[in-house]
């Protein structure tokens, strides 16, 4: 188990919230017909405030894995935990949605008839926990601690999609939820895009220890930005190897040139081109 | 489908739900209308029109009647007539406006401005002009079906990929390889839809044409079913004014799915997710 | 600072507008537009009252109608100048107000619960679309029977035609929203009825003003079949009479009139959805990003 989120330089809090743990979970679609396993006896381990990344082939499972945690389906057998909590598990195979584990979608869900002020501020307004001037307080602060000032009052629909994807991860943040969920986010965006929408997500890590639960095929992005990398086997899909990084944080993007970036591409890459490489033969549609 | 799944289907809770709706629908209107005569009160409204008892008993000889059946063959004759024209009026016509920027902007404002006009309105022009009430009406049934086609046909073809068009070009299609392999299969999906939402009108204005201009053919049962419920309400006969209304409803409904499964059939890769 | 040294992204409000009118104005495509209208205009000319061919010979004419219009003592009856005219316009839009304004307060949260609540969906959508496909012009022998009096009658049916395509549209649109949203929503903790108020409501609402717009043409067509047979005023009985009493020019003139009060009506409800949805308006305007 890594030691690195400790040793950040900002604070010197010990994550305790936001473990997760996945148990032999297998998830069959369609049992009475064309019975399609998604998942097959995955079980992984995340620790609360790590960033792990999982790392696979396309259409192999990952986002039924994701799905499963975030409550949206359920598990054919097996039981997911947070913080020893059973989330799904016999007698409950699906979980049911919280502001504990939120998603960040893969082709953007902020609301395009609220402006992105509204959008962020939504989760604590349901909730009705806070006053709105409370509220309204957190969201412009959270907000111009991402660097989003100037931009409250537009629409999504009038802004760049990096641009609305950080906005969303605001609009999660608000909620103080123990896991963020993110589904190859960052999919649709050019790769210059792409390396800036990384530091920022680390910045806004650095200030909000959470759990990242965090599908992609980018190699480069997992290694970039996790802790961890589960390489999942194409699909069913099932941990295939698990990389350590070891590079510590805070990182920038120097991190991205330095030998032992490469040192760990180089162990994972094989893995992922092989299962690649099936994934391919076998005609599988991205999930 | 065998027999399980069919089974399985009736007994489901969506299918038993829906028939508990249309149930409770036929109750309340069988009580409404029936109201009257076993207790002295008349209910506003339902309780002046046939109850659904009397409606089928009534349906029971007509079944039998060559007249009734006469007039689902001339309403469907003038269907497929005013529909069929428009088809082959209206795709050809709707595909050349979009291809051709010249020809979009010189008839489509003239389009747009026909367009509101309701077919209807039409008809004492179209009776006026035409040597037959047969022709009237079917110029008619066009028109509603027409505009619907076109617009539909319009829509779906300014919304093809780009790119469809670019990758033909760059494998070397001519102009007319271009339209019969990209832009006609592509544009085929609105076609359906337009044509079954045409369909859907069509009917709509060959039973207003129908009533309005006295059925045309012979008179009596022949004139149509727009015609024979329009008859029976002169008649007096409200019962077979139901069964009109409903048998209508029947062949509209058929219409369409043939339709749409035509369709399904001309455009098989919609079929996937 | 001055419109020109704008881009065309960056201008809002009359600059745009301005700025929209002049590429239009310097495009082929007014000129066009008026050569297609001219073509149609010439034809009718040409064949009704110039050539005089078979079957068009009793047509009323291009001159005719337009003499008639502009008459202040028409011959038929009917012209800009007589009250009369403006009665009628004043009639059919009245019963078209109230049965779309009825059809829309009951279709609309019809079609939203409708596709909202899966249940609610298998009870009374089977019933719904049993009704549904029996022309609304079937139902005026049924509306006369029911309803006392001219007017009532003809405000059910159209009602009833403006009913079905909104509900119906209402609930396609419920059912096409992303459900990324409704997903979304919930993981933020957004309860039933909330996602209900602020997701389905709004998400909904380009595909609910796309119904209207459908929806109002079906009431006009409905009005004017309902007018035609059991009226006593508005433009579906102005044709209607023009033609039994043989004043053939009033015919295109209640035509045109129509043609017009139906796409003045269309674009009032199109403009509406714009208002409403400030947001979709912008987004459009920007293209894809």
């Amino acid at each position: 188990m890594s030691t690195t989120m400790n040793t950040d330089t900002n604070s010197q809090t010990i994550v305790t919230k936001g473990a997760i743990r996945i148990e032999d979970v297998v998830k069959v679609y369609d049992p009475d017909g064309a019975a399609v396993m998604a998942v097959d006896h995955c079980s992984i381990d995340i620790p609360g405030g790590e960033i792990c990344m999982i790392v696979g082939p396309s259409g192999c499972g990952k986002t039924t894995l994701l799905n499963a945690i975030a409550g949206f389906h359920g598990i054919t057998s097996g039981e997911i935990y947070l913080d020893n909590e059973l989330l799904c598990g016999p007698g409950k195979m699906q979980a049911e949605p919280g502001s504990d584990r939120i998603v960040v979608f893969q082709n953007g869900a902020l609301f395009p008839w609220k402006s992105n002020l509204e959008n962020v501020v939504f989760g604590p307004m349901m909730e009705g926990r806070l006053s709105k001037k409370e509220v309204y307080d957190k969201a412009l602060k959270m907000m111009a601690d991402a660097g989003l000032s100037g931009t409250e009052h537009s629409f999504p629909g009038e802004v760049s999609s990096g641009l609305r994807r950080r906005v969303e991860i605001v609009r999660a943040l608000m909620l103080d939820p123990k896991v963020l969920l993110f589904d190859e986010p960052y999919r649709a965006l050019d790769s210059l895009t792409k390396s800036v929408m990384h530091e920022a997500l680390l910045d806004i890590y650095y200030k909000n220890k959470v759990t990242i639960f965090f599908i992609t095929h980018d190699l480069e992005e997992a290694i970039f930005l996790g802790h961890r990398l589960i390489i999942m086997s194409s699909r069913p899909c099932k941990p295939k190897k698990i990389v350590e990084v070891d590079i510590p944080h805070p990182r920038d993007y120097s991190v991205l040139t330095s030998p032992r970036f490469r040192e760990l591409m180089e162990e994972a890459k094989g893995v992922v081109n092989e299962e690649a490489k099936k994934a391919f033969e076998a005609g599988e549609k991205e999930g | 489908m065998n027999i399980k799944k069919l089974k399985d289907k009736i007994l489901s809770r969506a299918f038993l739900r829906g028939v508990i709706a249309i149930s409770i629908f036929l109750i309340i209107w069988e009580v409404g209308a029936r109201f009257e005569s076993w207790y002295g009160y008349r209910v506003p409204w339902i309780g002046l029109i046939p109850p659904p008892t009397g409606v089928f008993a009534s349906w029971g000889p007509l079944l039998s009647d060559a007249g009734y059946w006469q007039s689902w063959q001339m309403s469907f004759m003038r269907v497929m007539g005013g529909f069929i024209a428009a088809m082959i009026l209206g795709i050809p016509f709707g595909l050349f406006m979009a291809v051709n920027r010249t020809f979009h902007d010189t008839a489509f404002p003239t389009f747009e401005i026909l367009r509101p006009i309701p077919p209807l309105a039409w008809v004492p022009a179209s009776i006026i002009f035409w040597p037959t009430a047969e022709l009237s009406i079917a110029f008619v049934t066009f028109l509603g079906a027409f505009y619907t086609i076109v617009i539909n046909v319009l829509g779906g073809a300014k919304s093809i990929n780009k790119q469809y068009l670019q990758a033909a070009q760059s494998m070397g299609a001519s102009q007319w390889d271009i339209f019969r392999r990209v832009v006609f299969p592509a544009t085929l999906p609105s076609i359906v839809v337009g044509s079954a939402v045409g369909m859907g009108i069509t009917w709509e204005v060959v039973v207003a044409a129908e009533m309005i201009s006295g059925g045309g053919g012979s008179g009596g049962n022949g004139g149509g079913l727009g015609f024979f419920i329009w008859n029976s309400y002169l008649g007096g006969s409200y019962e077979q004014i139901v069964v009109g209304m409903i048998s209508i409803g029947i062949a509209g409904y058929f219409s369409s799915e043939m339709l749409r499964n035509l369709g399904g059939h001309l455009t098989p890769w919609l079929k996937t997710r | 600072m001055s419109t020109t040294s704008l881009k065309a992204s960056e201008m809002t409000g009359t600059a745009l507008t301005m700025y929209r009118i002049s590429t239009w104005l310097k495009s082929p495509k007014p000129y066009l537009m008026l050569i297609g209208v001219g073509f149609i205009l010439a034809i009718w000319y040409l064949f009704v009252e110039v050539w005089q061919l078979p079957r068009f010979e009793d047509m009323p004419g291009l001159t005719e109608v337009v003499i008639e219009y502009f008459n202040p003592d028409p011959i038929y009856g009917l012209s800009i100048y007589t009250p009369e005219y403006y009665t009628h316009i004043g009639i059919s839009l009245r019963r078209i107000a109230y049965a779309f304004f009825l059809a829309t307060v009951l279709g609309v949260p019809l079609g939203l619960f409708l596709g909202w609540s899966r249940k609610f969906h298998e009870f009374i959508f089977p019933l719904f679309e049993l009704l549904r496909p029996i022309p609304i012009l079937a139902w005026v022998p049924l509306a006369i029977i029911m309803f006392s009096g001219s007017e009532t009658p003809v405000i059910f049916l159209t009602f009833l035609a403006s009913f079905f395509a909104t509900t119906l549209n209402t609930m396609l649109g419920v059912q096409s929203i992303d459900e990324s949203y409704t997903r979304a929503a919930r993981c933020l903790g957004a309860n039933g009825w909330q996602t209900f108020r602020h997701v389905i409501v709004p998400g909904a609402m380009p595909y609910i003003f796309t119904g209207l717009q459908i929806s109002i043409g079906v009431a006009w067509f409905s009005l004017v079949a309902g007018e035609m047979v059991s009226g006593q005023f508005g433009l579906g009985y102005v044709i209607n009479t023009a033609y039994t009493m043989v004043t053939y020019p009033t015919i295109v003139i209640g035509m045109i009139t129509l043609g017009v009060t139906g796409f003045v009506t269309s674009t009032m409800v199109r403009m509406a959805g714009d208002f409403m949805m400030q947001w979709r308006v912008r987004e459009l305007a920007l293209g894809d990003n």
